[in-house]
């Protein structure tokens, strides 16, 4: 599987994300985390899968392994309206401030995350973003969940097709949900 | 009498101040003190000299570097790698790396703005004389009339010839500021940043010379709310006419061809149209002449082969210019030193030699440095090559749009599409084209920013952003619109009206929609913002090519927001001050407000005005299509001023964001000037530079961003209730910051008192005082100093 950007000039450097080929992956990583993170931009409300939308999987992550969710831009309501109250919001590019600050004590006050999983963004932002986190925050792991590789994750999907990245979802959430 | 340690032109020396030709004084000019205001303590400031200003405000809205890139490829020493903390040979990492990137591309667009402002200037003198008078508004009662140059500069010019004076310090400096990015010269990251301020403020400076000079000698609307309306858009371009397209930023050569109309009585025979702003300020000029839209409208109208001539001067211009208007058989006139594009100069040539070799094809364009034969020849080589050319262009009808999208291979990785740089669905619309469902690519023009990169990555060459044009026939057609030509300077009689309620917050603030077209989500975004915060009777202001989007929509009874709102700089107004250099009657218009209204010394005074402004005035810029190097350092010249900026999500390319911490209670005290005591006044405005990923996100932080310490209870009020408004209304819940922004019962809007003390209550919020805001220590009143006479 090539790990070429989604868009063809957003190569970064020496370091590029190392692509996640099974579901497994991601599942075993974050359930290895000890504090995790998502972060979720406005496309995940946006994104179809015929009925679902992205941000209907980002919650139910974010259920299944009890951390807290970020939305960025304009899409905090879409989360309350489904339920989800394990939902802060504040701009992507606050979140990815903090998150680069080793002495940010966190959502809750309880410390710094030690990992986390960003979905949704505008690709180009998320890049730029994921970019800063790689360069800044050595306590921090980083995962893209997006369709489209991002080199500046620690762990990012190749370019993949919607119904390929449903169905990496949809697995990564029963290896989650067997948990509980 | 004193002196400024800048360099003099010769020639000029020569010329006005004979007695003296030949005297060595090249480091220092004499300047008549003539202006009663003492001088403050800043003029001409050099590369530190506002350095703790600079790192007060970097202390609050610390960089957030997001590098663009891995490594350093600016010497030989490198490339560098300089992830995770690696040092480069130089020993410089990668942050600073960034900052000196910023500064780069600052120092870029200030020598750009001010460049094109010695142009102008020397080439005006050389038209109108020397003594050619500064007049932007004398009807009208504009007496601060460079409030820029006065603050930063620390003198009034009276003179085309005295803008000759400021022009040699803005060279002088930004010379210092790009010495600063060679190898082994700055080292810490926050000195970078003070020097991508000091390139900003020189910039700023730049950009008034440049407009004051265009306005004072071409007569340009003096402050004039109610500045003519144009034609706007490629649909009001009348194609049966000889039509002569310019590009650009730089006037004068469409000057004249405009006074060649005039001259020859043809100004109805001939269409004079433009694109970017060199449209804005020829529609200044004579509002007869046409907008075609903003910089991304140039391949689509190139190729729709309209133009029978296409003259262009500096900035912002596609540099495959001349190999597309080849494919129209169009000529290219090339005007600007700064951009030759590979043709002979002609200008020595007679004007009857270079009309024959144009019209007859013998060459593809031609040089011409002599503006007045550039008007000459534009108007005579439109005229003949019209009825030859019969509008060839190369835009495909619809039959050939469905025809040849079959030839689209469907390319299993989408190459056109990842060159796209908003990621455009090329491939699904090229399928559905090619069996005759046009809707696909219609729908991608207004996404489209013109940029041509699909085409260059196509495998099988297909013009794809011609066909998406083909394919919108009926939307080019349609589109015709009117814009609010560029009104120059705000009145001091406005600054006199609405000072008051700005500074306390009763209008609830400033939000000014500028910069370049580069939209994540087409043009219409920025006008939706624009109608928004005018019917909320906010300020909203506007320059450049979101000055054009603003008006390239309209509402059912077919009206542009230019036409449905005044242009007046009071609530509810949307003010077009023109193009990219008048940007700075916006900044002018906040320096106006503590001077004219709050009576603050403005001459070289830039610390004490930029605290003003930043604790009192609550202005934002919205940058939505950011693109170029010269918006980088537009937005910095504000920032210096403590004016935040929202870029749009193509804005976070610009490396860095300059954020501030609302987590951080410590970060937000300021001295109350009444007891020099800090005060806590709440994150305000909470960033300095930030990018929105989405229009929704771009507008509650405007919002909040215009929120300032100085808002009276009822100025608060106003500003909380149209945050908290907007907030419910597109994130649809309550702002989780309130406790953050109300000092007081009094701040809480009425209408949604009882829901605010709620969540207040939870948070545990405690009643504040509001403060005489300052962030400078020497305004603290009995602590000596004070210059405040209020
Ligand atoms: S020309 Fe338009 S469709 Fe083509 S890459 Fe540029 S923005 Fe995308
Ligand atoms: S690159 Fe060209 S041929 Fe391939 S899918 Fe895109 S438009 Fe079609």
């Amino acid at each position: 599987m090539s790990a070429d950007p989604w868009q063809t000039a957003e190569i970064p450097g020496p370091m590029k994300a190392l692509i996640i080929t099974k579901p497994v992956i991601v599942s075993g990583m974050l359930k290895k985390a000890k504090r995790a993170i998502m972060v979720v931009g406005h496309e995940a409300a946006e994104i179809d899968f015929g009925g679902e939308r992205a941000i209907d999987y980002a919650i139910r992550m974010a259920k299944a392994l009890q951390i807290p969710v970020v939305a960025t831009a304009h899409i905090a309501g879409e989360f309350v309206k489904r339920g989800c109250d394990q939902v802060w919001w504040m701009p992507a590019v606050d979140i990815g401030n903090r998150l680069q600050d080793p002495d940010w004590q966190g959502l809750d006050g309880k410390g710094q995350y030690d990992l986390a999983i960003f979905m949704g963004i505008t690709y180009y932002m998320e890049w730029t973003i994921l970019s800063g986190l790689k360069h800044l925050a050595l306590h921090l792991k980083t995962v893209s969940l997006d369709r489209h590789y991002q080199p500046h994750a620690f762990w990012s999907f190749p370019n993949i097709s919607l119904e390929e990245w449903q169905k990496n979802l949809k697995e990564i959430l029963n290896q989650l949900e067997k948990r509980l | 009498m004193r002196k400024r340690n800048v360099h003099i032109k010769l020639d000029r020396l020569k010329s006005d101040l004979t007695e003296i030709s030949g005297l060595e004084i090249s480091i220092g000019k004499a300047i008549e003190e003539e202006w009663a205001e003492p001088l403050g303590p800043t003029p001409c400031p050099s590369l530190a000299t506002l350095r703790d200003w600079d790192l007060k405000l970097l202390q609050r809205y610390k960089p957030f570097y997001m590098p663009y890139c891995d490594v350093c490829c600016l010497c030989t020493m490198g490339k560098c790698d300089l992830t995770q903390g690696k040092k480069g040979a130089c020993g410089l990492d990668i942050c600073a790396q960034q900052s000196r990137v910023v500064l780069i591309a600052c120092c870029i667009g200030a020598a750009t703005h001010t460049a094109h402002a010695r142009h102008l200037v020397e080439y005006l003198i050389e038209k109108y004389g020397c003594d050619s008078p500064i007049d932007v508004g004398a009807d009208v009662g504009v007496e601060v009339e460079a409030p820029v140059t006065r603050l930063v500069y620390g003198e009034k010019p009276k003179t085309l010839g005295d803008l000759e004076d400021v022009l040699n310090y803005l060279e002088n400096q930004i010379t210092h500021l790009l010495s600063v990015a060679h190898t082994g010269q700055e080292g810490s990251k926050l000195d970078f940043e003070s020097k991508v301020f000091h390139a900003g403020m020189i910039d700023q400076v730049g950009m008034e010379v440049a407009d004051i000079a265009q306005i004072s000698a071409y007569g340009l609307p003096k402050a004039d709310p109610n500045a003519p309306l144009v034609e706007t858009g490629m649909g009001a371009i009348d194609s049966t006419k000889p039509v002569i397209l310019v590009i650009g930023h730089n006037v004068p050569p469409a000057t004249q061809i405009i006074d060649y109309l005039g001259e020859k009585d043809l100004m109805g025979s001939v269409e004079v149209a433009g694109i970017c702003c060199t449209a804005h300020d020829l529609t200044r000029y004579n509002p007869r002449a046409k907008i075609v839209g903003p910089i991304s409208w140039q391949l689509r109208f190139i190729r729709s082969g309209f133009s029978d001539v296409i003259v262009v001067d500096e900035q912002c211009i596609r540099t495959d210019v001349l190999a597309e208007a080849q494919r129209t058989m169009t000529p290219v006139i090339a005007t600007s030193e700064k951009n030759c594009l590979g043709l002979p100069n002609r200008t020595q040539d007679p004007v009857d030699q270079i009309v024959s070799d144009l019209v007859e094809g013998r060459s593809p364009g031609a040089v011409i440095f002599d503006t007045e034969k550039v008007g000459e020849v534009a108007v005579r080589v439109s005229m003949l090559l019209s009825p030859r050319r019969m509008k060839f262009k190369v835009i495909p009808d619809l039959a050939k749009v469905i025809e040849e999208t079959k030839r689209c291979a469907q390319c299993s990785n989408a190459p056109c599409r990842k060159a796209c740089p908003n990621d455009l669905p090329i491939p699904d619309a090229m399928h559905q084209a090619s069996e005759s469902i046009l809707e696909g690519l219609a729908n991608l023009y207004d996404l489209c920013i013109g940029c041509g990169r699909c085409e260059s990555a196509c495998t099988n060459d297909l013009p794809i952003h011609s066909y998406i044009i083909g394919a919108s026939k009926k939307i080019v057609n349609e589109e015709k619109f009117k814009v609010r030509v560029g009104r120059g300077a705000v009145q001091d009689v406005e600054i006199r009206k609405v000072g008051g309620p700005i500074v306390l917050g009763e209008i609830p603030g400033v939000i000014a929609l500028v910069g370049c077209a580069n939209y994540p989500n087409g043009g219409i975004e920025v006008a939706q913002m624009a109608e928004e915060f005018a019917k909320r009777r906010y300020i909203v202001m506007s320059s450049g090519c979101a000055a054009m989007s603003i008006g390239m929509y309209c509402d059912e009874e077919g009206k542009t927001l230019y036409e449905q709102f005044p242009g007046e700089f009071d609530a509810g107004g949307i003010v077009n001050v023109g193009s990219c250099v008048a940007n700075s009657h916006i900044a002018g218009a906040a320096i106006k407000i503590a001077s004219i209204f709050a009576k603050r010394k403005l001459r070289g005074n830039y610390e004490e005005i930029a605290d003003y402004i930043h604790n009192r005035v609550g202005a934002v810029g919205i940058a939505w299509g950011a693109m170029s190097q010269k918006a980088a350092s537009i937005a910095s010249g504000f920032w210096r001023l403590g004016v935040p900026v929202i870029v749009g999500p193509h804005g976070s390319k610009y490396r860095r964001m300059l954020l501030g911490r609302k987590d951080k209670v410590k970060d937000w005290y300021a001295y109350d000037t009444r007891t020099g005591e800090k005060v806590f006044v709440g994150p305000c405005p909470e960033h300095l530079f930030y990018a929105a990923e989405t229009k929704e996100e771009a507008m509650v932080m405007a919002a909040k961003l215009c929120m300032r310490p100085n808002d009276t209870p009822r100025g608060r009020a106003i500003k909380l209730y149209n945050y908290i408004d907007l907030h419910k209304k597109l994130y649809g819940v309550m702002p989780d910051d309130l406790h953050l922004f109300v000092r007081r019962d009094a701040d809480l809007p009425i209408t949604i008192k009882d829901e605010v003390m709620k969540i207040l209550k939870e948070k545990d919020w405690k009643e504040n005082v509001i403060p005489d805001p300052t962030l400078l220590p020497r305004l603290i009143r009995g602590k000596g100093g004070l210059t405040d006479e209020r």
